[in-house]
């Protein structure tokens, strides 16, 4: 088990050197000097400031040694200054980034406790139409676009029936709020959001659970499992559930950079104050420092992910670690 | 074509598809005023005879904007997944028939590649390139081919230990001949369901960024920006954003019946 996850984190160094290459080509990429949006937008700018700026940003630099400054910094998640503000860019993350975090946990945590059931629901009746109503209930979330829901929601609930607030996470006068109230105030504000990011999430793990399901109630030892007479119930829940579960792990592993980037459409719709949108808002502004420490980051995010899953995975199956040692 | 009448979702897709291409091409003879004429009189009108979708704040036709905008979102749909076809077949016929160290490298780079969230990665390319519609076209390309990659990948691997290979590295054909005339040709079926299925997610992709207004531009129109003005008369006029949004819905349910509809048909 330990060679197993030993094996995997080291797999992640080509992963990690690829991922500070593309960011810095990316920063490259940029038109004329980084500097230049300080500067030009700022007539005040000296020459004198300018070269300075220049060289806190090692734009002075053969290439090689800028990347290599780069990935020095890449490691401690030091991705310089702001140029809007001049704040640190892995301080501006820091305090957007758990709320993205705890609306995408959430939200698949929704996603599994509804789309499980639904997945079952739909192998045990196959090609019932209740089914079938399953089916055409996430295809539709799958296929309607975020945005689009986002503003037709927003315009129902928030203003013809005025039930939900339309923008931000929290009323204005927040603070003066109980812990009760509170909790309720953020719920309300988040509530179609999160509603938006599971209706779209159900397809992928109902439809796989539902094939996952299918294919093992129709194995031999299920057909065993019913000639001793065992109750429907205890067939699919104790007996079928468990191994038709593994996979959904790794699919979930996979499904997370689509919600970090619907995150950048959601937050930037109802206006929520999380990584997305200040994403977003960089992105507008051409703040290149954001923009590269949100990549980079969005991609780690990904990456572990995607290592939990494996390891956790290993963990739940034996015949993964054995067969990858 | 029984076959095809009988597999009732591949038809209903393929007559949506067909239906929206067709606009899309005689976009200029539908529409009944041009899609930038700005006209102070009928401003925020809804749908009636004379505008069957109604107007927008500027008094611009709304149907008119949409067949134009058909054309737009159609085309960047289109020429990204040919794109990224074209990168992944490549790359992907080049890792499974070579394999080893070539392998290992583009499996590597397809992994990095799959790290990026895919609308972070778009977004930091805008931020630098100017969003127009080429721009738009070659960022949705170059950010996902991935999927392509893989799949020929997988295809040429089985398919390079078939007998009818084996005959013609034996009668001295080259590795290029070999891979172009015969391992990607015998490796479609899947890439053009799977391409199909793409366009679908170009078209989301390309509406979410106009919609975010880091897409096609105005005065051009496209879905996405379409429902971007939308959002600033939410609770005025309905229409501006029942009618973009369904639309797209649309657009991308038929491309998906399309897709899975041949993956039935080609199994």
């Amino acid at each position: 088990m330990l060679n197993y996850i030993i094996k995997r984190i080291l797999s992640l160094i080509p992963l990690l050197i690829g991922i500070s290459l593309i960011s810095f080509t990316v920063i490259h990429l940029a038109p004329g000097k980084t500097t230049d949006v300080i500067t030009s937008l700022n007539p005040k700018v000296s020459l004198e400031a300018r070269a300075k700026l220049n060289k806190i940003y090692g734009l002075d630099k053969p290439v090689l040694a800028q990347y290599k400054n780069w990935v020095k910094r890449f490691i401690r998640l030091d991705f310089g200054e702001s140029f809007l503000d001049g704040r640190k860019v892995s301080e501006k993350i820091k305090e957007r980034l758990p709320v993205t975090l705890s609306i995408n946990i959430i939200s698949i945590l929704l996603i599994l406790f509804i789309g499980i059931p639904l997945g079952i629901i739909g192998s045990v009746k196959e090609s019932s139409l209740t089914d079938k109503l399953i089916t055409l209930f996430v295809f539709v979330g799958f296929a309607i676009p975020s945005f689009w829901i986002a503003l037709i929601l927003m315009d129902i609930f928030c203003i013809e029936l005025g039930w939900l607030p339309a923008l931000g996470m929290t009323s204005l006068d927040f603070e003066s709020f109980g812990i009760l109230e509170k909790a309720i105030d953020i719920s309300r504000h988040l509530a179609l959001p999160i509603f938006i990011f599971v209706f779209g999430g159900l397809a992928g793990i109902s439809r796989y659970m539902r094939q996952s399901m299918i294919q093992t109630l129709n194995k031999p030892y299920i057909l065993t499992a019913r000639a001793k007479g065992l109750t429907q119930n205890l067939i699919i829940y104790k007996h079928a559930l468990r191994n038709s579960l593994l996979p959904i792990i790794t699919l979930l592993g996979l499904s997370i950079p689509g919600l970090i980037s619907g995150s950048v459409i959601i937050e930037s719709v109802f206006a929520i104050p999380g990584m997305g949108r200040l994403f977003f808002e960089s992105v507008m502004a051409r703040d290149y420092p954001v923009i590269m420490g949100i990549l980079a980051i969005g991609a780690i995010l990904t990456m572990l992910g995607n290592l939990a899953a494996d390891i956790y995975y290993a963990c739940a199956d034996p015949r993964i670690r054995y067969q990858r040692q | 074509m029984k076959e095809l009448l009988n597999n009732k979702p591949l038809f209903i897709g393929i007559l949506l598809v067909a239906f929206m291409f067709l606009v899309a091409v005689f976009a200029p003879l539908i529409s009944v005023y041009e899609y930038d004429h700005i006209n102070s009189e009928s401003i925020l009108q809804p749908p009636s005879v004379k505008h069957i979708l109604g107007t927008d704040q500027l008094g611009r036709d709304l149907f008119s904007r949409m067949v134009y905008g058909a054309r737009i979102s159609l085309s960047v749909g289109i020429i990204a997944v040919g794109i990224s076809v074209l990168i992944g077949v490549i790359l992907g016929a080049i890792a499974g028939f070579y394999g080893g160290i070539i392998d290992k490298i583009i499996i590597i780079l397809i992994d990095i590649m799959l790290c990026f969230p895919v609308l972070f990665l778009i977004l930091s390319i805008v931020a630098i390139l100017e969003p127009n519609i080429y721009n738009i076209m070659i960022i949705i390309g170059l950010t996902s081919w991935m999927g392509q990659a893989r799949l020929v990948r997988a295809e040429i691997l089985s398919l390079k230990e078939r007998e009818f290979i084996l005959v013609e590295k034996v009668l001295g054909a080259s590795n290029f001949r070999i891979i172009f005339s015969h391992l990607i040709p015998n490796a479609m079926g899947p890439v053009l369901v799977s391409a199909i299925l793409g366009i679908a997610g170009a078209i989301l992709v390309e509406s979410s960024l106009s919609f975010l207004g880091l897409g096609i531009q105005p005065p051009t129109p496209s879905w996405g920006n379409i429902l971007a003005d939308a959002k600033s008369s939410l609770g005025i006029a309905w229409w501006l954003s029942v009618f973009p949004g369904l639309t797209i819905f649309i657009t991308i349910i038929s491309y998906n019946l399309v897709g899975e509809g041949l993956k039935k048909y080609l199994k």
